[in-house]
């Protein structure tokens, strides 16, 4: 006879059963809650231009940067009012998806 | 010149343009371990059967000096032959020729033997090996691409539509593949994708090869945009063969009857699932049971694994199995199994070949990655297209049917027309664990040993409600079946519903949950 498979456990209703599991699944990534003091790059780019540096105030609306992507400058505005805590890129730097751009004070 | 001179002059001529382009870009192809597009058509088709049209076609273009270029036949090959008798339409992009890029007048070849296709009601076979739009030509290469969608999706449904990607494939020139059935690819040699590692690596600064891209192996397994993987040219010709056995000329006819053939021995019906439902099986040992000579033709085998869909025969008749796959995540849909599932459907459907369904499901699959990919809208894929198809339908419940489930895997509320449960199946609106902790919550909470109360009450749930019973007390069951006699059943059942007719509502179309 074969040899027996080694199955995982995926629960389902509470119920336990014994499968193989999809590489898709195994990795899956785990949900981070969204971080509204955090501002994400939603594309990959290039940091053309800064407008704002650490310490700065900066209201609703008012541009933050400018991040060169799919051959268009994409101006940056802010998400909200507040007081930028950190910069984490530089002017030239590019930058990945979900890479964090700036954090604002809480 | 006498008949004879220009006879000869044709057999010259014909005998230059055979050369496609040339000897050294056919020496090219070889070494990239590819056969020349003539060649493939050959391979595929019953031998002496191809006959090739515009083989003399030549491009007009006079910008950038393209005048003063001569392509053989602008790069694609056209014609019809036969595969296992079956008239077929084919056209190949014949690499050697300008990289097999396509211009306006290489398109108009395909779009006439799609034309043909369609007027003739007979299957179409596309092999793509194209460097993509010839740049040479501007927009009207890109009129080309157009004209071959528009045809792609005017005839979809009506005739078979078969990609073969046997080689680059890559920008607009991937949507006909896309709108068409079935699409083949071999390991190695198919690269498919929007945007190349070139521009990715341009424009966003990510490296990646194409091979991890858009491989063969990456649209069988992630994906799912291919149905069909091979390790070779000629194992893939081998299964497009086997497919075209499977499936009917067009919409308005059946496939074609073979003599039927009992299932092998080999496969037992009454010991392949197991008793406890959270242990697994490989649910194509079940088809295997029940279909002719126990073959079972699986299509995106790599993809979604934990639904299976494919062709097998019953008493010589074509049926497309549609199964939840327990070894596999346990047999649960998410976002990707609906959406193989909901295709399959859809393709039996509108080419009249008999649905069996086979259902062992726990759910859905918990998870916010699954929320946020929709897989309400996918879910309701399934739902769809069960309840909008009207070929006979038969569905056996080998073990669990739980909630949405169970409605969603060609219940008789979505018009099945024949649903059989084996005698240990569980119908319910979830497991027994799941339920006996919410129905009897406050018990088990108040009891003084909570866990031996929480198993009695899974006790109590599973005997009162994990069977058959219930759902065949309400007629929502036809049948409670022995394993053994699921064969006999369905062969009868498909042949009652052979003059199945189902009406539905007049409408242009649907708006199914894309």
């Amino acid at each position: 006879m074969e040899e027996k498979e080694k199955y995982k456990i995926l629960v389902i209703d509470d119920v336990k059963y014994q499968t193989r599991l999809t590489k898709k699944f195994e990795k899956r990534k785990s949900y981070i809650p969204v971080d509204l003091n955090k501002l994400i790059s939603f594309i990959s780019g290039t940091v053309s231009k800064l407008s704002v540096s650490k310490g700065s105030k900066i209201n609703k609306g008012e541009e933050l940067l400018i991040l060169e992507a799919m051959k268009m400058k994409n101006r940056i505005l802010s998400p909200k009012t507040g007081k930028i805590k950190s910069i984490n890129v530089e002017i030239g730097q590019r930058i990945a998806k979900n890479d964090v751009i700036l954090e604002f004070e809480k | 010149m006498s008949l004879k001179q220009k006879t000869l002059d044709l057999l010259k001529r014909r005998e230059e343009a055979l050369k496609g382009g040339g000897e050294q870009a056919i020496e090219k192809q070889i070494a990239m371990g590819k056969m020349t597009a003539r060649d493939r058509i050959l391979a595929l088709l019953d031998k002496d059967s191809f006959h090739e049209y515009d083989l003399f076609v030549e491009h007009d273009t006079k910008d950038f000096d393209m005048d003063k270029k001569k392509f053989s036949g602008d790069g694609s090959i056209i014609g019809t032959g036969t595969v296992y008798g079956a008239p077929i339409c084919i056209f190949a992009q014949d690499f050697t020729v300008a990289g097999g890029s396509l211009g306006f007048m290489h398109a108009r070849k395909i779009v006439k033997i799609m034309d043909h296709a369609l007027k003739m009601r007979v299957p179409l076979i596309g092999i793509n090996d194209s460097g993509g739009a010839r740049i040479q030509e501007g927009v009207n290469s890109l009129a080309g691409y157009g004209e071959i969608f528009w045809r792609n999706t005017l005839v979809s449904g009506v005739i078979p539509q078969i990609s073969v990607i046997l080689g680059p494939c890559a920008g607009g020139a991937v949507y006909s593949p896309a709108l068409t059935d079935f699409v083949f690819v071999v390991d190695k040699i198919s690269k498919m994708f929007i945007t190349g590692p070139e521009v990715i690596k341009t424009v966003l600064g990510e490296e990646i090869s194409m091979e991890d891209l858009g491989g063969a192996r990456v649209h069988c397994e992630i994906t799912g945009n291919a149905h069909f993987f091979s390790e070779s040219e000629q194992e893939c010709f081998d299964k497009i063969k086997k497919l075209i056995s499977f499936i009917p000329w067009n919409n308005t006819q059946k496939a074609r009857a073979f003599p039927p053939k009992p299932p092998k021995k080999e496969y037992k019906i009454d010991s392949i699932v197991p008793n406890d439902s959270k242990l697994p099986y490989d649910v194509r040992d079940v088809i295997r049971a029940i279909a002719d000579d126990s073959d079972f033709f699986e299509v995106q085998e790599l993809w979604a694994a934990n639904a299976v869909i494919g062709f097998g025969r019953i008493n010589g008749d074509t049926i497309g199995f549609v199964a939840n796959q327990p070894i596999v995540m346990a047999g649960v849909l998410d976002v990707d199994s609906s959406d193989k599932i909901a295709r399959f459907v859809r393709y039996c459907d509108a080419f009249n070949i008999p649905i069996i369904t086979l259902v062992d499901i726990p759910g859905y699959l918990p998870g916010i990655d699954q929320e946020h990919a929709g897989v309400i809208r996918h879910g309701a894929k399934i739902l769809y297209a069960f309840s909008e198809a009207t070929v006979p339908q038969v569905t056996v419940i080998l073990r669990k049917a739980y909630g949405g489930g169970y409605i969603a895997m060609n219940s008789i509320h979505l018009r099945a027309d024949f649903v059989f449960a084996w005698p240990g199946a569980e119908i319910a609106v979830m497991g027994p664990e799941g339920a006996a902790n919410i129905i009897f919550r406050k018990e088990i909470m108040e009891a003084e040993d909570p866990e031996k109360m929480r198993k009695l009450k899974v006790k109590e749930y599973k005997d009162k409600f994990a069977n058959p019973y219930v759902a065949a007390a309400k007629g929502y069951i036809d049948s409670v079946i022995e394993p053994s006699e699921t064969r006999k059943m369905i062969i009868h059942c498909i042949e009652v519903a052979k003059n199945k007719s189902a009406n539905r509502p007049a409408r242009k179309h649907g708006i199914p949950p894309f």
